[in-house]
């Protein structure tokens, strides 16, 4: 039997990586938050002990897949950025919301960054001042999706406790 | 206490398998731009990812049959109407056309080389667009058991669209030649002047570069594919030249092509196939 929380976890992961493959016009692909990033960085500041790496890697791994990027290109950036996550979670956790969101928007941009670098050595970097965006915008909706996020999870899965 | 102990314990796994699946990762990018021994693999993932596709494009689907069905009377008339003058049209056209192909054949047996001139084509439809704003890239319906193969030309009525680049579960990626890490061997029409056109990340502009300013081109030329490289079949409309700059100090031209094939606009595409996949399947891609 798969334990409670897994299956919260993995279908609000799923839902995020339906997010950021849903068509949008041209404008606002621009600014799409990285949903699945957001998600995980708050399942991993909730369940440090359940939800880590691997699921970084996994999730990572079909982000590269529904995007057509290399095998291993938005993983290795999660994985990083997850990593982070699981060091500092216990400062996190005790930041005010908005302290919270700068914080997030720092790992969404080193994601981006990680990202970047990966796109410049194997094709054709974008050269764009908009690059960015979607890290601002991520950061500016931490605080209602970590709202939101948070009643989902007190309501499914009780478990971890620290 | 004990929950203290799994904690440190974690801590120092945690570096370890972090390490490991970081070095994981980029040994399965190596093998993935080097190689491409990962295409299973990929079958296989997008395998799982097909439903949140499928899910994610019924909207857009629901609102094309409402569309359909809410089409007047009167507008499907007149729609008929123009395709039947369409058709007799083309119908014409190509009654000249199978004269001028026995001709050509004929002429090209006297001269000793004989060549194809029909090629095997399939309809595909475009099931959604990729979502990376950096990216060109768009997803068909059609896969393997379609015979779809890494770098099969697409095109549409009006000229080429781009190449399949990953072949995946009920659907294929393809990169659009619009897409900034696409080029395509063409030749100017008028003039047969060989080139290399570049995809810029803007659908509405190509360019053509490492083209003298001294050439003989001209703004309206028509720019075809040259069949070079053997990826795209010959003689495919490209695009036309729309703007030409000669930079003073620079070697080379600067010239802006207007792609022929409404990249933005088609809904339904054609797969040519042109080289047997066996041949093209272990080639780079075509940049």
């Amino acid at each position: 039997m798969i334990p409670r929380p897994y299956i919260t976890v993995v279908v609000t992961l799923l839902l995020a990586l339906m997010l950021s493959m849903l068509p949008l016009p041209d404008w606002a692909n621009y600014a799409r938050p990285d949903w699945l990033t957001l998600v995980l960085i708050y399942w991993v500041m909730a369940l440090p002990l359940t939800i880590g790496v691997t699921v970084a890697f996994i999730f990572g791994l079909l982000l590269d897949v529904s995007q057509s990027t290399l095998l291993g290109h938005h993983a290795l950036a999660l994985i990083v950025v997850i990593f982070l996550v699981q060091q500092l979670y216990q400062r996190i956790r005790v930041y005010t919301l908005i302290q919270q969101a700068m914080f997030v928007g720092i790992l969404l941009i080193i994601k981006q960054l990680i990202v970047l670098w990966i796109s410049g050595i194997t094709d054709n970097a974008p050269d764009t001042s908009l690059y960015f965006l979607p890290s601002l915008i991520g950061a500016i909706i931490w605080p209602w999706l970590f709202i939101l996020l948070r009643d989902i999870r007190r309501r499914f899965c009780q478990l971890e406790h620290h | 206490m004990v929950e203290m102990n799994a904690l440190f314990q974690t801590r120092a796994s945690l570096i370890v398998r972090t390490i490991i699946l970081i070095i994981f990762s980029i040994a399965l990018m190596v093998a993935d731009h080097r190689w491409h021994h990962l295409d299973t693999f990929r079958l296989t993932l997008s395998n799982l990812i097909y439903p949140l596709k499928y899910i994610i494009n019924i909207p857009a689907e629901l609102l094309q049959e409402v569309d359909q069905s809410l089409t007047s009377h009167e507008q499907l008339v007149k729609e008929n109407q123009q395709l039947k003058l369409d058709q007799l049209l083309y119908q014409a056209r190509l009654q000249k056309m199978d004269t001028l192909n026995l001709e050509n054949q004929r002429l090209r047996k006297l001269l000793g080389t004989p060549k194809k001139i029909s090629e095997r084509v399939l309809i595909a439809e475009i099931f959604s667009v990729d979502q990376d704003p950096y990216k060109r890239l768009i997803s068909i319906n059609k896969d393997q058991n379609d015979g779809a193969y890494v770098g099969q030309a697409i095109i549409d009525a009006n000229g080429i669209m781009g190449q399949i680049i990953h072949v995946e579960a009920h659907a294929s990626t393809v990169m659009l030649i619009s897409d900034s890490n696409h080029a395509v061997p063409i030749q100017i029409n008028r003039t047969g002047l060989r080139g290399t056109v570049f995809g810029t990340g803007d659908s509405s502009k190509l360019s053509l570069r490492f083209i003298p300013h001294n050439a003989k081109i001209k703004i309206g030329d028509v720019v075809s594919s040259s069949g070079l490289g053997g990826r795209f079949p010959p003689n495919y409309p490209v695009g036309v030249i729309s703007q030409i700059k000669r930079p003073a100090g620079e070697t080379f031209a600067d010239i802006e092509i207007i792609p022929s094939a409404k990249l933005e606009q088609s809904r339904e595409v054609l797969m040519l196939w042109h080289n047997a996949p066996s041949d093209t399947y272990g080639l780079k891609d075509t940049n």
